[in-house]
C-alpha cells in the first residue's frame, strides 16, 4: 500500500502491542511474533480452532469470536481457547431407538437449560443455540439439524453456559440420528449401487481404459454435456 | 477510505456496470472452448506453463523430474533429525496400523481398518494439529458420484481423464468413479446428511468440466459435515489419536519395510518413536507452500510433509509438476485474500464478469482453464483494482437469488454468506471480487489401486497420493479421492497387517543415505525439511529474534 498503515494497539493476553489496522486477529497476533501451534487449523471460518474471547477497552462485556475472521480493533484484549474440554458421550449409531428422546437420554443436562441464551451470544457463527437446545429437549431431530448446520464446534458456547450443556456434542448426535434414520437413502442410489454390482459398467470402463490417447480425446470432445438450466444462447 | 456497503467509491462504479449488463447475461452463456483454445489459453496464463517457476529435482526416486521450485527446495532439503539424535531401541508406541495425518483420509483410513479386524488399540493416529484440521473440513461444494439414472460412473470417468490431461492413471480413475455412490450409502449409514429435494433424492449441481449433474452437498458445508461425521465415529470406537505430535521421518526395518515414524511432540519438543507393521500416510497437500506466490485457500498445516518423508524413504511420487489453482480465490476484501469461494455460486449461476459487466468465459470450464482466463482477463486490462493492488473478476452472486429465488444464497451458500457479511459485504445484494489461488496438489506419491506406495508397508490416502486426478483434478474428486483412497489404504493395510509379523530391527538409515546423496549433488546445508509449519511473524519481529530459550 502507497499510504503507511494505521497502526493500533492491542493487548495480547494483556501485553501490549502494536499492529496494523485492517488484519484479522490471527494475522495480527502472528505481525506482532507469535507463530501458533495451537489456535490456528483451516485460517478461513469452518474448523474452530482459533475461538477466541476477547473485551474492549473500556467495556465490561466479554466478547466471542473466530480469529481468523474477524477484524482487530484498537483496544481489544484478547485470548484464545486452546482446548475445551467437553463432556462428549459415546455411543453406538446402530443401536440407537430415534423414536426415543435419545438426547436426553445421553445429555439430560439439556434440560437444565434456563434459556438465558448465553449460548447463542456466545456463538460466531451466529446460530440459535438455545433454540436448538430447546428443540432437542422436546427430542425434535431436525429442528436440532437445521439449526445447528452450521456448527463448527468451536466450544464457544460450552463455556458460557450456566447449565453445562455440551451444545455442539448434542446436536452432533441429533444431526447423525437424522441424518440415518429419518432421511432415506434415495432410491436411485441404491439403484445405481445394484447395477454397480451386477457390472453394468465394467466392459464401457475397460474399453475406456485400454483407449489410445487419441480416441480418448475424441470420445471426450464428442461426450454431450448436460445443459445449465439457463443461458441457453451462446455470448459469441 | 471511505466504503459504501462494503465496498470503494471506484469500485461501486463498476458494479454499476455489472449491475447493467446483468438482465441481458441472465439469458446467455458463453461458448465453451475447444481443446485447443483451451491449450492456448492454458499455455499463455496458467502459472503452471511458466517454465522458470519450476526445476528438475537432482536426487531420489524422481531424479530429473520436474516441480515447482518451492516443491524441490522441500524435497532437496536437509533431515531435521539425524540417525545418531534417535534412540530406536525405545518403542513408545507399537501397533499393527500408524496413521500418519488426522485429515479425512487418516481418518477414513482407520475407521476401515477397524472394520477390517484392526482392534481400536493397535492403530494410532498420529496428527500434526487436531484431528479434523485439515483441508477436509474446509471444501464446501461437494462430492461427485454418478447416481442418476442419466448419468454413470463410466461417463464419470471420461470428464475425470479429460480434466485432468489424459495423464491420470486409469486404474485409479476406474476406482474413483466405481466406488462413489458406495461412499455416499457410507455415508448415509453414518448418518451425514446431504442436501435431498422434497421426494428425498439429492439435488445434484454441475461442476467445472463435469459433463452431468453430479456435485452431491451439504450446503455449501459439505466437507465440515463428512469430517465431524466420520471424526465422531472415529471418537465412538475409541481409536487413539497423538494431536500436535507430526510425524517428522518414517522408519524402515532391516527388510526395507516402511515399520513406522518417528513423531516430535511440538509443545513439549520430545520425540517418540513408533513401530507399527503398517502405515498410511493421510498427510494431505502442500497449499502453504505458497507457490509462485500465490495466496491459499488451504488450511495451516498443509506443508507437504508426507511427500518429504516418503521421498527420503524412497517412495515414487508422480504428476507434481502441476498446481491446482482454484478460479475463485476471495480477492477482497484483504482480510480474506485467498480464501475459497466454493465452485457452486458459479454452479447455481453466478457468471464471471469483467471490470465492464462483460461475460468473458463460459462459466465451468475445468478449474485450470477457467483461472488462465481469468489471468488472461487482468492482463487485458479488464480487472478491477482493490486498494491494496491486488486485482480481480467479479462473481455475479446477485444472479444467484435471480435464477433459483429470494434466500437461495441464505439456503444453499451460507458459509459464503457469512464470511462476507462478517467484513461487511451483502452478496445477496452486491458481486464478490475473485481471483485465482493455491488449492490443490493434483499429483503427490504414486500409488497403486490398492493404494499401496511403490514401498512395502506405506499405504496412502488423499491429497498426498498422486495419479488419480492427472495434471488437473475436477470440482467435487477431492472429497470422493479422500474418501475411496481412504477406504482402500485402510483395507488394504489392514490385510498388510494381519499377515505380517512385528517388523525387523527399525532403522533410519535411508535417512543417512539420502543425506549423502545431497552431500554428494553438493546441494547447501540451507534448508532442512518437513516443514511443519509455516513461519507468518512480522519481519520485524524475526529480523530481532534470539534463540535462547
Amino acid at each position: 500500500m502507497a499510504e503507511e498503515s494505521k497502526m493500533i494497539t492491542v493487548y495480547i493476553m494483556g501485553k501490549a502491542y502494536k499492529v496494523p489496522f485492517g488484519l484479522t486477529i490471527m494475522k495480527a497476533m502472528e505481525y506482532a511474533g507469535y507463530r501458533f501451534i495451537r489456535g490456528s487449523g483451516c485460517r478461513a471460518g469452518f474448523c474452530g480452532a482459533c475461538a477466541t474471547v476477547y473485551r474492549n477497552k473500556g467495556e465490561y462485556k466479554l466478547r466471542t469470536a473466530l480469529a481468523c475472521q474477524t477484524t482487530v480493533e484498537d483496544g481489544m484484549y484478547l485470548a484464545q481457547l486452546p482446548f475445551v474440554p467437553s463432556n462428549r458421550k459415546e455411543y453406538d449409531i446402530e443401536e440407537m431407538d430415534p423414536k426415543k428422546n435419545v438426547l436426553s437420554e445421553y445429555y439430560p443436562e439439556i434440560n437444565r437449560c434456563v434459556s438465558c441464551n448465553t449460548c447463542t451470544k456466545a456463538c460466531p457463527q451466529e446460530l440459535d443455540v438455545m433454540d436448538y437446545i430447546q428443540a432437542s429437549i422436546r427430542g425434535d431431530y431436525k429442528l436440532v439439524s437445521s439449526l445447528s448446520f452450521d456448527c463448527i464446534q468451536c466450544g464457544l458456547c460450552v463455556v458460557r453456559c450456566p447449565a453445562e450443556i455440551t451444545h455442539y456434542h448434542v446436536a452432533q448426535l441429533a444431526r447423525r440420528l437424522y441424518g440415518k434414520y429419518l432421511s432415506p437413502v434415495p432410491q436411485h442410489l441404491i439403484d445405481r449401487l445394484k447395477e454397480i454390482e451386477e457390472g453394468k459398467f465394467d466392459s464401457e470402463i475397460e474399453e475406456l481404459k485400454n483407449m489410445d490417447r487419441k480416441t480418448l480425446e475424441s470420445e471426450y470432445v464428442a461426450r454431450d454435456i448436460q445443459k445449465i438450466p439457463r443461458g441457453e444462447v451462446n455470448g459469441e | 477510505m471511505k466504503l459504501i456497503d462494503g465496498y470503494t467509491e471506484e469500485m461501486r462504479e463498476s458494479i454499476k456496470k455489472v449491475e447493467k449488463t446483468r438482465a441481458d447475461r441472465m439469458k446467455r452463456s458463453f461458448a465453451a472452448m475447444s481443446m485447443e483454445e483451451r491449450q492456448d489459453v492454458l499455455d499463455k496464463y496458467h502459472p503452471d506453463y511458466k517454465k522458470e517457476r519450476k526445476r528438475a529435482v537432482q536426487i531420489g526416486p524422481n531424479k530429473g523430474e520436474i516441480a515447482p521450485h518451492e516443491v524441490v527446495d522441500l524435497l532437496e532439503a536437509y533431515p531435521l533429525i539425524t540417525e545418531k539424535d534417535i534412540d530406536l531401541n525405545k518403542i513408545d508406541y507399537d501397533v499393527d496400523l500408524l496413521i500418519i495425518g488426522g485429515g479425512g483420509a487418516g481418518t477414513v483410513a482407520a475407521l476401515w481398518a477397524n472394520d477390517n479386524g484392526i482392534p481400536a488399540e493397535n492403530i494410532l493416529m498420529v496428527t500434526k494439529l487436531r484431528h479434523g484440521d485439515a483441508n477436509s473440513m474446509m471444501a464446501q461444494g461437494g462430492i461427485q458420484a454418478a447416481d442418476t439414472p442419466e448419468d454413470s460412473p463410466a461417463r464419470h470417468y471420461l470428464d475425470v481423464i479429460g480434466g485432468g490431461h489424459f495423464a491420470n492413471k486409469p486404474d485409479l480413475v476406474e476406482a474413483l468413479v466405481k466406488d462413489a455412490p458406495s461412499i455416499l450409502k457410507w455415508h448415509e449409514e453414518l448418518g451425514v446428511q446431504y442436501d435431498k429435494d422434497e421426494n428425498g433424492n439429492y439435488i445434484e449441481r454441475p461442476g467445472g468440466g463435469t459433463s452431468r449433474f453430479r456435485l452431491h452437498s451439504a450446503k455449501d458445508y459439505t466437507g465440515m459435515e463428512i469430517m465431524r461425521v466420520i471424526r465422531d465415529e472415529f471418537r465412538n470406537r475409541n481409536i487413539p489419536v497423538a494431536e500436535f505430535s507430526p510425524a517428522v521421518e518414517l522408519l524402515k526395518d532391516d527388510s526395507g519395510n516402511v515399520a513406522g515414524a518417528v513423531l516430535f511432540n511440538m509443545e513439549t519438543e520430545q520425540y517418540y518413536v513408533v513401530r507399527a507393521k503398517a502405515t498410511v500416510l493421510a498427510t494431505g497437500g502442500f497449499g502453504r507452500l505458497h507457490i509462485q506466490g500465490f495466496p491459499t485457500t488451504n488450511h495451516y498445516g498443509a506443508t507437504a510433509d508426507g511427500l518429504v518423508m516418503a521421498y527420503r524413504a524412497g517412495a515414487k511420487l508422480r504428476d507434481l509438476d502441476t498446481v491446482q489453482y482454484h478460479p475463485t480465490g476471495a480477492a477482497y476484501p484483504e482480510q480474506i485474500v485467498g480464501l475459497l469461494i466454493t465452485e457452486k455460486v458459479r454452479g447455481m449461476g453466478a457468471q464471471p464478469v469483467n471490470k465492464d459487466g462483460e461475460l468473458f468465459v463460459f462459466p465451468m470450464e475445468p478449474r485450470d482453464v477457467e483461472a488462465a482466463s481469468f489471468i488472461r482477463e487482468c492482463a487485458n486490462g479488464k480487472c478491477v483494482e482493490t486498494p491494496t493492488g491486488m486485482h480481480g473478476i467479479w462473481l455475479d452472486s446477485p444472479m444467484i437469488e435471480e435464477i433459483e429465488g429470494e434466500g437461495a444464497i441464505r439456503r444453499n451458500l451460507d458459509a459464503m454468506y457469512r464470511m462476507y457479511k462478517r467484513f461487511g459485504i451483502d452478496m445477496t445484494k452486491d458481486p464478490i471480487l475473485v481471483y485465482p489461488t493455491l488449492h490443490y496438489q493434483n499429483g503427490g506419491v504414486e500409488i497403486d489401486e490398492n493404494a499401496l506406495t511403490t514401498i512395502p508397508g506405506l499405504f496412502a490416502g488423499g491429497e498426498v497420493e498422486g495419479g488419480v486426478h492427472g495434471k488437473n483434478r475436477l470440482m467435487g474428486n477431492s472429497l470422493l479421492d479422500y474418501n475411496v483412497f481412504g477406504r482402500r489404504a485402510g483395507i488394504s493395510a489392514a490385510q498388510w497387517a494381519s499377515k505380517n509379523s512385528k517388523p525387523g530391527k527399525l532403522t533410519l538409515s535411508h535417512v543417512s543415505s539420502f543425506t549423502a546423496e545431497l552431500e554428494k549433488a553438493g546441494i547447501a546445508r540451507e534448508r532442512v525439511s518437513p516443514m511443519l509449519l509455516p513461519d507468518y511473524r512480522g519481519e520485524n519481529v524475526i529480523a530481532r529474534m534470539l534463540d535462547i530459550l
